[in-house]
């Protein structure tokens, strides 16, 4: 299992901004849990569908899709970010 | 070295200032940037204003700007305080400071740190426009004044 944590537009459109979800066997990366979240209802393939902005980051550093995942780990999707 | 803190309430400018330096005397030149909520974005009035941000790695990604800074530069201190929660419009965000011997340091450093944070430090504003909660698009121009740093 790993965290995952949705922030600001993404959370509001998935209307969660936390939950726990089982990592696919092997040895997964952040773009086979976006394969797994894709599989879900409308509004996970209309969030990340292609053309749609968004980060993600392993254990609060910034991270890209063919980063690895272990169990325990805390991943976050969110769109670009826009503070300062 | 570098102070970071995310809080909700406002801060005295001048006295974080003054903190900087206090009891320093290597200190030739102090640099601050002091960002606020503005009426209005892309011709639309802005009532209020909501930063989110991701506690935990917001405070990482700004220690890790700052030691990138340290690292650019010969700096002294580094300050960077940001907002988080409700604002309205005037209110103080964003506080950079940035202490050095001589000046060109602490310009560019503030600069830099200004830049970065605007592209890789998470926090997200929505605003509140008369058509209802909007959240803001990240700018390219944004992404073009942090790359010419590269």
């Amino acid at each position: 299992m790993v965290t995952v944590l949705y922030f600001a537009s993404l959370r509001e459109s998935l209307g969660v901004s936390r939950e726990q979800v089982s990592l696919p066997p092997g040895t997964p990366t952040v773009s086979e849990l976006l394969d797994a979240l894709r599989s879900r209802d409308g509004r996970w393939p209309e969030a990340f569908a292609p053309g749609k902005s968004w980060r993600v980051a392993v254990n609060q550093q910034m991270a890209s899709l063919a980063t690895p995942l272990r169990p325990g780990d805390e991943v976050a999707f969110f769109p670009p970010v826009t503070g300062g | 070295m570098a102070i970071v803190r995310v809080q909700s309430g406002d801060f005295d400018v001048g006295r974080e200032l003054e903190a900087l330096t206090a009891g320093r005397h290597d200190v030739g030149a102090v640099a601050s940037f002091v960002g606020l909520v503005r009426d209005a974005n892309d011709g639309q009035p802005i009532r209020a204003m909501t930063l989110e941000h991701y506690p935990g790695m917001t405070e990482s990604a700004l220690e890790d700007i700052c030691a990138q800074a340290h690292s650019r530069w010969k700096l002294i201190e580094t300050l960077v305080i940001h907002r988080i929660g409700p604002l309205a419009p005037g209110d103080r965000i964003v506080l950079v400071g940035t202490a050095s011997a001589h000046r060109g340091e602490a310009f560019a450093a503030c600069e830099f740190i200004m830049d970065y944070l605007k592209t890789r430090a998470p926090f997200w504003k929505k605003e509140d426009t008369p058509d209802g909660g909007k959240w803001v698009d990240a700018r390219e121009s944004d992404d073009q004044a942090a790359q010419r740093w590269d």
